[in-house]
């Protein structure tokens, strides 16, 4: 397969940045997206000119490093999956593809492809924990938890911190990702005891950090690789006025 | 693919070899369900070890299936029979998933093709019994160091280890570490960080400067490969040795013919991925060493000569029982062995039998 590469260039953070033509030859359509890149990539370094910077680590769909606008989709085109587990078997020979990096006032962009998603960090560090103490742990069947109860928590746990829904959102909303941290502890017992500092923390770092508010567009939900429900963002909402109480 | 998968899943190949057939087309005579047949009361469920060398065993043997012939079947076929699509999808919805994204297929109706790879290493860096490094107050912990996983890694335990060193040590150890000593502040004008910079200085300096022909990635797949085909999943001498005059030689190419662009000023990707790839070119060679110097076959480390009538790892205890750390002397140089020898007491090692 041949592929058409409308790509992000930008050198730095203070660089304006712009679009770069390149052509991916020899695709095959069981490649990954990502494997697709690496090859313009070693024709770039052979040429002698600088590679394009994409983050990427597990290459498996987990780690939540790999993130690009690709047609402008977060992630690209198919549901519930990382840019890292979409395939060239999605595109047809010739295509064109415009590959931009995640759009946020608070995710800036580092190099091309790369942003920085430390404001992610920041928000977990005012809050997305529990501080109980280590050490002599209770049978894991001391403390009961419903099945759907768990199952609930877990889906929240399955965020990987990949930014997609702030990068799908009009409005650079951190809503999904907020709420499924804070979902993932307040269904479970161990997260009771930060149960309402935590919420109101969590917020007030996303606001500070610049995140956007929700308005119900749902186009996180529809982007998200781990498929997380808007209905966090109702729990989330709801924890949050039941802390000002 | 998780190993798991083997809890419900059928492992198996056709009778014939070089069998291109739909595996929907090939009757269940026509089967060989190999694990079941050779392992009665493990089956699917020997050690990854086990499940491995058996599975390439097949497809050296010609048995192999799909358009690569580098794969067994893993059939979910009888589970969703026997538990139904839903019982299934619950237990291993996020790995099927993953299957149908990375292939294309659906193993909800046609087997997986499967194939061991590499995916840890068992070792790590040496750690006292409080997982203190031999550097004083660096502690290592999880999977990182060489405490808990030796002749077999089993299932989840990445988890295990993380969970068990954090929760139940680093706790304790690195709290009275840190009581229990002084420490001033440290500066940057210290002489061990100025040689420290210096050297990372240095080595980026030398990366940069060597301008050469060929990408990290081709050397990368290049050394990769050697470690595949030589010191994999079943080694042996013949094979060790080559390893161990191709393996420097592209290590001795890569420093004079890499090729990095752009500068060290700037977030360089590709002299990160030099710069990891250094390392584990000299951590390859240190592992078909390593691998060369025990002549014996014991859980992960399958030499080919010292194996069974039925082709099991045979151990020499008399030789090889011991942990061994290799000590680092410095780039280039020849690493030190160091032994610890294991000492049952109570409970001898015995020959494992999965039959």
């Amino acid at each position: 397969m041949k592929i058409h590469l409308k790509v992000w260039r930008q050198k730095d953070q203070n660089d304006g940045g712009r679009f770069v033509d390149y052509t991916a030859s020899n695709v095959s359509p069981d490649m990954s997206f990502l494997e697709m890149l690496d090859i313009v990539n070693i024709d770039l370094v052979k040429k002698g000119e600088t590679p394009i910077a994409f983050d990427h680590d597990c290459r498996e769909g987990i780690c939540g490093s790999c993130g690009m606008m690709i047609n402008g989709r977060a992630h690209g085109p198919g549901r519930g999956i990382a840019t890292c587990q979409l395939h060239m078997r999605s595109f047809q020979d010739g295509d064109s593809v415009v590959i931009e990096p995640w759009r946020a006032a608070a995710f800036p962009v580092l190099k091309d492809l790369m942003i920085d998603r430390t404001s992610f960090d920041r928000i977990m560090q005012a809050g997305g924990y529990t501080s109980a103490k280590t050490g002599g742990i209770p049978d894991g069947n001391a403390i009961l938890i419903p099945k759907p109860v768990a199952d609930e928590a877990f889906d929240a746990a399955a965020c990987i911190g990949c930014g997609a829904c702030v990068a799908a959102c009009p409005n650079s909303s951190a809503m999904l990702f907020v709420s499924a941290k804070v979902s993932q502890l307040a269904l479970l017992p161990q997260g009771q005891a930060e149960r309402t500092t935590r919420v109101q923390r969590m917020i007030a770092q996303m606001d500070e950090e610049k995140f956007g508010a929700c308005s119900n567009t749902y186009a996180c939900e529809a982007e998200c690789p781990k498929q997380i429900s808007v209905t966090h963002i109702a729990r989330l909402n709801r924890e949050f006025i039941a802390a000002q109480f | 693919m998780s190993e798991s998968l083997r809890n419900d899943g059928r492992v198996w190949v056709p009778k014939k070899k070089g069998d291109t057939r739909n595996p929907k087309d090939i009757p269940e005579s026509e089967r060989d369900y190999y694990l079941e047949r050779q392992y009665p009361s493990f089956g699917n469920l020997v050690p990854r070890d086990v499940a491995s060398r058996r599975a390439k065993e097949m497809c050296d043997n010609g048995f192999g299936v799909g358009a690569s012939k580098m794969a067994v079947y893993l059939d979910f076929a009888d589970a969703i029979k026997r538990l139904g699509k839903e019982a299934v999808f619950q237990k291993y919805g996020n790995l099927l998933d993953m299957y149908k994204q990375i292939t294309g297929e659906d193993p909800y109706t046609t087997p997986m093709r499967i194939y061991p790879a590499v995916h840890y290493t068992m070792g790590g860096l040496w750690v006292d019994y409080n997982l203190m490094s031999t550097i004083p107050g660096m502690f290592v912990l999880g999977e990182a160091n060489f405490s808990d996983h030796g002749a077999n890694r089993l299932g989840a335990s990445a988890l295990m280890q993380g969970l068990a060193d954090g929760y139940f040590i680093a706790p304790y150890t690195v709290s009275d570490y840190l009581a229990s000593n002084k420490f001033n502040a440290v500066s940057t004008d210290a002489k061990e960080f100025k040689d420290a910079e210096n050297s990372v200085t240095a080595t980026i300096n030398k990366l940069m400067g060597i301008d050469g022909k060929k990408t990290v990635d081709e050397y990368h797949r290049e050394f990769g490969k050697v470690m595949w085909d030589y010191v994999g999943m079943a080694r042996n001498k013949e094979g060790l040795k080559k390893a161990l005059t191709l393996l420097p030689k592209i290590r001795a190419e890569f420093w004079k013919n890499v090729k990095i662009t752009g500068n060290a000023h700037e977030i360089n990707m590709e002299l990160e991925k030099a710069q990891r790839v250094a390392d584990f070119m000299e951590l390859g060679e240190l592992i078909a060493m390593d691998a060369m110097n025990r002549e014996e076959s014991c859980g992960g480390h399958f030499r080919e000569e010292f194996q069974t009538e039925e082709g099991e790892a045979k151990r020499n205890d008399k030789k090889f029982s011991y942990v061994a750390a290799w000590e680092y002397k410095g780039p280039g140089k020849k690493q030190v062995l160091h032994k610890e020898d294991l000492d049952f007491e109570y409970v001898k090692p015995t020959q494992r039998s999965y039959k």
